[in-house]
């Protein structure tokens, strides 16, 4: 119940006191026998004797009983009424209690809040002081290992200090001693050169005298030595410069082309194409001031390039990330990932096995260089295998020479033959002329016609004889060759 | 590889002649000339002490011997050897000697460098050159022999005087920007001339020739600061070692630093050779042990080595220095181009068995060699990328960029290398112990 509505209740009277005066609405005049009945058994149930006993006659009505219950009513209700106010005072009271509780717990909630917040502000500060101790104490740290560098730092540069000084101080006393010496020495020696001869420069040339000329000389020498040097120097750094200028320049071109081979979207083509122009604007103007080299030409050069190769890295970058994603056979330009692992891992174990392959055949090939283990074996391995086929050879020589030495003496019979044929077909046809001569000195005319068929058969005999002979001298001429 | 027999030195004292056809040795106080080629002695000369330096004139005619005890320079000439020529400078004392480039004056620093004399065998000139600086590179002759850049020290403060060499002129005199010089390099183009202040301040100053400062480098403040300088042979790259383990490379045309190489305990770079020398054990079998073979081969005395090539990360053995002493062992004490431009050859003091080999097209390391013993001695072959170097033990080694090696010397007795150089044509090499010297031929290839 809410502390307002129970303050109502308890304001409003429990019964207006003037209401009694007036009659009210309950007992009327035609109503009074009911109304007593009605009273009675209120005073009844409230444990009051009855002001009307159960008679027939209705205006029995006891009047002490009554009175006395009308006072004993009247007590009651001002009992009541005390109690009432008691109670309501009491009601007040815890009311306003109660709020004056309610508003020291808001208060107190706020109190609490604050405090807390105050806490955690506090638990804050003293974190950062924690954490400040901690830097100071990293700080203290450090400066201790610092002071003790600089420390062992002062102590080395002490000891060396000390050692030059006791060195210093060696050498003065021996200056020292030697001045001594020298005051008190007799004789004193003479620096001085003794030479034979003196000898010519190394260079030829005679000894010049030391004038302002020459003095002038030296220092043209001087600065013509440092200007060649500062001649070449510039020589080389431009030999060098031009030399990565062109390789910028290829580069360039280089990307420029990579980018352009892809397929890309159309702005950035439009873009390339106007790169592209711009481009070759630029080296037309980096040929024509390429000896002037001139810091604007330079610096568009080096712009350039960096554009060129962002867009090479982002064009390299989404291609990356396209192969990451895309499967087998998207593009024949873009191979995925997997696949160039794939191969990559497949020609790893191609070289592999071709490298152990070599070794392996290495390795025959030493062994095979090196299977003779023992010098003596392997000689009398090779020379057995030599003397088989000496023998075999030398059998066939054996043979061959045989048939040659036959050859040979039958060469020599045939020749001998041969030329025994010769002379004797020479006799023979002296023989034959002379025969003939004779014949035909010898047969007169008169025999001439006898001994012709004589001379005929004669000379048939001769002939045949001779074509034996021929015939046999061909023979021999035949199996000589 | 082959070797030659051993001769006797002393005191280290063995040159070639810049036309590399002789070799001049100084045993006590006789200089000895020999022929290259067949090593036959073809001079002898007797000097009045025992020789301190000795150095052969430009044109190879002359050689000087300075005696520092007796204030002593005698003068030898190889096309008369009846000639002499003795400089004496009396009570004044004598600290170094040493030829111009024209072979024909002798500069003399007296003792305390009180002044430099400069003595001519053609003349009778003779100059003084007061104020000179003892420090640890007070004269250089530029390339061409023309100039001469001295170190002066005035009123406590530097100044840097240029010779013309012809005739001594003085052409330039100005006053160094330096705290405490410590030297000076010309540039091989002879142009510009590097000078750098001691080693407690770092800084490196660039002068043109004409004594205008070029330019001004400083890495870092207080603490120990340069400890070598090189020039590269193409006046390309200047080195600067410094004490804290680091190479500057700066260069020719801007003169700031375009890298630095760190020497770090554990390389981790995966482009670098780590070789390791190995010690092999001989082990003697009993078939082994004939007279023949122990007369003729002396692998049984001498540890053969051979180099490993570690796996990455390799570990470099450090050695710390003690922080008590100055001028402590650490540091990039020794740096060397070689002939082509292309390599760099360091050493970190306190990483002393170990030498790095850098390259110079790719600025980065190529190849770190590890020894058994700390590095003593490491040239540049003057006409190949060829390195070789010795630890004091009885190899030689020879790197080059296909790969190392290491040649025991076959010398009866032992051979302890203490120092080497090549001759001119990059074919031999003079190794010097303590009291001997030997040849060593080296040819063309190399196995790996």
């Amino acid at each position: 119940m809410s502390p307002s509505r129970l303050y109502t209740a308890s304001v409003t009277p429990p019964l207006p006191l003037s209401s009694f005066n007036v009659s009210s609405n309950f007992c009327t005049e035609e109503n009074v026998s009911e109304c007593i009945l009605y009273i009675n058994q209120e005073l009844l149930s409230l444990c009051f004797p009855p002001i009307f006993q159960n008679s027939d006659s209705i205006s029995d009505l006891d009047a002490v009983v009554a009175l006395n219950n009308i006072y004993d009513l009247l007590q009651l209700h001002r009992r009541a009424v005390g109690m009432m106010e008691e109670l309501e005072v009491e009601q007040l009271k815890s009311s306003s209690d109660l709020h004056y509780q309610h508003l020291t717990n808001s208060r107190l909630k706020d109190q609490l809040e604050l405090s807390k917040k105050e806490n955690m502000r506090l638990h804050e500060r003293e974190r950062q002081l924690e954490t400040n101790v901690k830097t100071l104490q990293n700080c203290l740290k450090d400066t201790k290992e610092e002071v003790q560098r600089l420390q062992g730092i002062i102590a080395s540069r002490a000891t060396q200090y000390n050692h030059d000084i006791k060195r210093r101080e060696r050498e003065h006393n021996r200056v020292k001693e030697r001045l001594n010496q020298l005051l008190i020495a007799k004789k004193e020696n003479k620096q001085g050169m003794e030479v034979l001869n003196y000898i010519g420069r190394s260079d030829g040339r005679r000894c010049l005298w030391k004038t302002g000329k020459t003095e002038s000389r030296h220092e043209g020498d001087m600065y013509k030595t440092l200007l060649n040097e500062f001649d070449n120097r510039q020589r080389e750094l431009m030999v060098e410069n031009t030399e990565l200028k062109k390789v910028l320049q290829q580069v360039k071109r280089e990307m420029v082309g990579v980018l352009n081979s892809k397929k890309m979207s159309q702005e950035e083509e439009k873009q390339s194409n106007d790169m592209d122009q711009t481009n070759s604007d630029e080296d037309e103007l980096l040929k024509r001031h390429h000896e002037m080299s001139c810091d604007h030409a330079r610096e568009k050069l080096t712009n350039s390039i960096r554009q060129q190769w962002r867009k090479l890295k982002h064009h390299v970058e989404r291609l990356d990330s396209q192969a990451s994603m895309v499967q087998d056979g998207d593009s024949e330009e873009v191979i995925s990932k997997q696949l160039h692992e794939e191969e990559m891992e497949r020609l790893k174990l191609e070289i592999q096995q071709c490298k152990e392959f070599i070794q392996t055949q290495q390795q025959l090939l030493q062994q095979q260089l090196n299977t003779p283990c023992d010098e003596e074996t392997a000689a009398v391995l090779n020379d057995s295998y030599m003397l088989e086929e000496k023998e075999r050879l030398k059998e066939e020589w054996k043979v061959f020479e045989e048939q040659r030495k036959n050859f040979e003496m039958e060469r020599r019979n045939f020749t001998e033959a041969a030329i025994r044929l010769g002379h004797e077909r020479k006799c023979f046809e002296d023989d034959r002329a002379m025969w003939i001569k004779h014949q035909f000195l010898n047969t007169t005319f008169a025999d001439q016609m006898k001994p012709q068929s004589r001379m005929a058969d004669e000379f048939s005999k001769h002939s045949g004889r001779e074509e034996k002979l021929i015939s046999i001298s061909g023979k021999v001429s035949k199996s000589h060759l | 590889m082959n070797f030659s027999e051993v001769f006797k030195q002393s005191n280290q004292l063995c040159k070639v002649s810049p036309d590399g056809k002789y070799l001049a040795t100084c045993v006590q106080y006789r200089l000895v000339v020999r022929d290259f080629s067949s090593l036959q002695i073809v001079h002898l000369y007797t000097c009045l002490d025992q020789v301190m330096h000795m150095e052969w004139s430009s044109d190879s005619l002359f050689i000087l011997c300075a005696m520092y005890k007796r204030g002593l320079v005698q003068v030898w000439s190889l096309e008369q050897p009846d000639w002499h020529c003795k400089i004496d400078e009396g009570s004044i004392g004598l600290v170094s000697s040493r030829w111009s480039p024209d072979g024909r004056h002798i500069l003399n620093t007296t003792e305390f460098s009180l002044r430099v004399t400069v003595w001519s065998l053609c003349t009778k000139a003779v100059s003084y050159i007061k104020y000179p600086k003892a420090c640890q590179k007070g004269v250089d002759f530029s390339a061409d022999g023309r100039y001469m850049a001295l170190a002066e020290r005035r009123e406590c403060k530097d100044y840097i005087s240029v010779f013309v060499c012809d005739d001594w002129h003085l052409l330039r005199h100005f006053e160094s920007e330096t705290q405490d010089l410590s030297g000076l390099e010309w540039s091989p183009n002879g142009c510009v001339l590097a000078v750098w202040d001691s080693c407690l301040e770092y800084k490196i100053l660039l002068y043109s020739l004409d004594g205008r400062l070029l330019s001004s480098y400083s890495a870092y403040e207080w603490s120990l600061g340069i400890k070598s300088v090189a020039w590269s042979p193409s006046s390309q790259f200047l080195a600067v070692g410094s004490y804290d383990e680091k190479v500057r490379i700066l260069n020719h045309i801007t003169w700031k630093k375009i890298t630095e190489f760190e020497h770090p305990a554990t390389i981790m770079n995966t482009k670098a050779v780590v070789f390791k020398e190995v010690e092999k054990r001989p082990v003697v079998g009993s078939e082994d042990l004939s007279i023949h073979q122990l007369t003729v081969d002396n692998s049984l005395f001498s540890t053969q080595s051979k180099y490993e090539i570690t796996q990455l990360p390799a570990q470099v053995p450090v050695i710390k220095p003690d922080p008590e002493r100055a001028n402590p062992k650490i540091g990039i004490s020794a740096l060397a181009f070689s002939a082509d431009n292309r390599f760099l050859a360091t050493k970190n003091d306190n990483m002393p068995q170990s030498l790095w080999v850098w390259d110079m097209q790719r600025l980065s390391l190529l190849a770190v060699l590890e020894q058994t013993a700390p590095v003593r001695c490491f040239v540049w072959d003057p006409r190949r990328p060829r390195l070789a170097l010795c630890t004091g033990n009885t190899k030689v080694y020879l790197w080059s960029p296909a790969g190392c090696v290491s040649v025991n010397v076959p010398v009866e007795g032992s051979f302890q290398v203490q120092s080497l150089f090549w001759h001119c044509s990059g074919s031999s090499l003079v190794l010097l112990s303590k009291e001997h010297i030997c040849l060593c031929y080296v040819e063309a290839e190399e196995e790996k």
